[in-house]
């Protein structure tokens, strides 16, 4: 299963790239990156037939993670890839709309890598 | 009859040379001249009346004037005591209403910082488990491995540094736009601070509002280059006309909401142009809110003007901003079309520049 991470930060590719090393060079989980909402639903396009894990961030500039969430849940009709939701502002606000718009998880950053580990293996 | 006259009408009437018929004129003359003498004394006795009145008139007038003047010299040294009171008020206003944009950033700024802190934070981290596992590939011996993590350990310092650099920058950014006193004029690059304030407001206004959402259309000129400007102050009028314009397009669009049509089309939209003219830099903020009355627009740049509700608007950011503008010899302009939107300029001359470099 492919994990797509979606962020406007750029870096966070080479900090999953790193946190989570051990992992990917045994081969246990297999990372894409996107860095924008737009970018993220090019790329979920070309990988259609497989199945995904979307980790995304909320407050990005042009089309929002709950945007793309929105999307994402309302096109791929079965079964619609797992959706966990980052965000930098651990609100109420932000976590109804996600959990409305059919979010299957919630995390706030900063990360905890090790619990977003557990659920990564879990989910896998 | 007066002593005088009777002395001559003794005489006149023992004289044997005048006929009676002389006697009874010069009787009848004397008598006139009598009557006539009473009443020029009593005239003048009237006369010295009125000067004696007079005169205590005069003086009460001018122990009056006196009074007058005294109070008139208290009203005045309270009356400059007003005006320094009022001046330390203004100036104390002044403070607040930078303050309240600081208000305005706080958030945006949160954000901002937020991010690279995260990646310092995490860099930090996962770069102490590098140097745990090389530790075991060192004993293990392979080289390869000790060099590819010695690599991704130095890539993640450089990164580290990066960021923190970013949290700094910005945390300067936020010091120097709380400063009482103003700044330094510097070259500055423009359109990097318009684009970081535009963020900033942006960020602050979305955390402040979650609903909050608009289309951002931005449109710098590469030939602006940099001016010399005191970046805070300039940065500050930025952000006014930024968040003014923000706050103009959502009312329309809470409005518009509210109308029974229900699924309207509106998207609320800011765009920022910088164009560069013959002699002077042109930043416009426009939106796509509902447009300045007429009747009002000419008093926009007024201090404490403002439309928003009680509490919400000091009524300082465009008079402020208008001082700050004036204050770098430039100009700043508002159009505004009711029902369409409004577009503020901001004018800086090139011309002056020159002596700066």
């Amino acid at each position: 299963m492919k994990i797509l991470v979606v962020d406007d930060e750029q870096d966070v590719k080479v900090l999953f790239q790193q946190r989570f090393r051990k992992e990917i060079k045994k081969g246990e989980l297999d990372f894409v990156f996107a860095f924008s909402g737009e970018e993220a639903i090019k790329t979920l396009e070309t990988i259609a037939h497989e199945a995904v894990l979307i980790l995304s961030d909320i407050n990005m500039p042009g089309m929002s993670g709950l945007q793309l969430l929105e999307i994402i849940k309302k096109d791929y009709v079965a079964p619609p890839p797992v959706v966990m939701m980052v965000t930098a502002y651990g609100d109420e606000e932000n976590f109804n709309t996600a959990k409305a718009l059919g979010a299957d998880d919630f995390l706030t950053k900063p990360v905890d890598f090790k619990l977003l580990k557990e659920k990564l293996i879990q989910k896998k | 009859m007066n002593q005088n006259l009777q002395h001559i009408l003794d005489l006149i009437n023992e004289s044997s040379k005048l006929s009676e018929d002389d006697k009874t004129i010069v009787h009848n003359a004397l008598k006139k001249a009598d009557k006539d003498l009473v009443i020029s004394e009593f005239k003048l006795e009237r006369t010295n009346k009125v000067k004696r009145t007079t005169a205590i008139l005069l003086e009460e007038t001018i122990e009056e004037l006196e009074q007058k003047q005294a109070a008139i010299k208290q009203t005045n040294i309270a009356l400059n005591k007003s005006l320094e009171d009022l001046k330390s008020t203004q100036a104390q206003l002044v403070q607040a209403e930078k303050m309240a944009s600081l208000g305005e950033l706080t958030a945006g700024i949160a954000h901002e910082i937020q991010n690279p802190l995260n990646f310092v934070n995490n860099f930090s981290e996962v770069s102490k488990e590098l140097l745990e596992e090389m530790l075991e590939e060192l004993q293990n011996g392979d080289t390869e491995e000790v060099n590819a993590i010695a690599n991704d350990v130095i890539q993640n310092l450089e990164k580290i540094v990066h960021h923190g650099q970013r949290a700094d920058g910005i945390i300067k950014g936020m010091l120097q736009h709380s400063r009482t006193n103003s700044g330094e004029k510097e070259a500055t690059d423009i359109n990097v601070l318009v684009d970081e304030y535009l963020r900033l407001a942006y960020h602050g206004l979305r955390s402040k509002d979650k609903t909050f959402n608009a289309s951002l259309d931005t449109n710098y000129d590469d030939s602006v280059g940099k001016l010399n400007i005191v970046p805070q102050d300039i940065g500050r009028v930025i952000l006014n006309l930024i968040t003014n314009a923000f706050y103009a397009s959502n009312e329309k669009k809470k409005e518009l909401e509210k109308e029974p049509s229900g699924l309207n089309r509106f998207q609320p939209t800011v765009s920022i142009t910088t164009k560069k003219e013959n002699n002077h830099i042109e930043i416009k903020v426009s939106d796509n809110g509902n447009g300045i009355p007429k009747d009002i627009i000419a008093k926009i740049f007024q201090p404490f003007f403002t439309t928003k509700p009680t509490g919400q608007g000091t009524g300082l950011g465009l008079s402020l901003s208008y001082d700050i503008i004036t204050a770098h010899k430039g100009e700043l302009n508002a159009n505004s079309t009711e029902g369409q939107g409004t577009e503020i300029i901001i004018s800086l001359p090139i011309k002056d520049q020159d002596k700066w470099k």
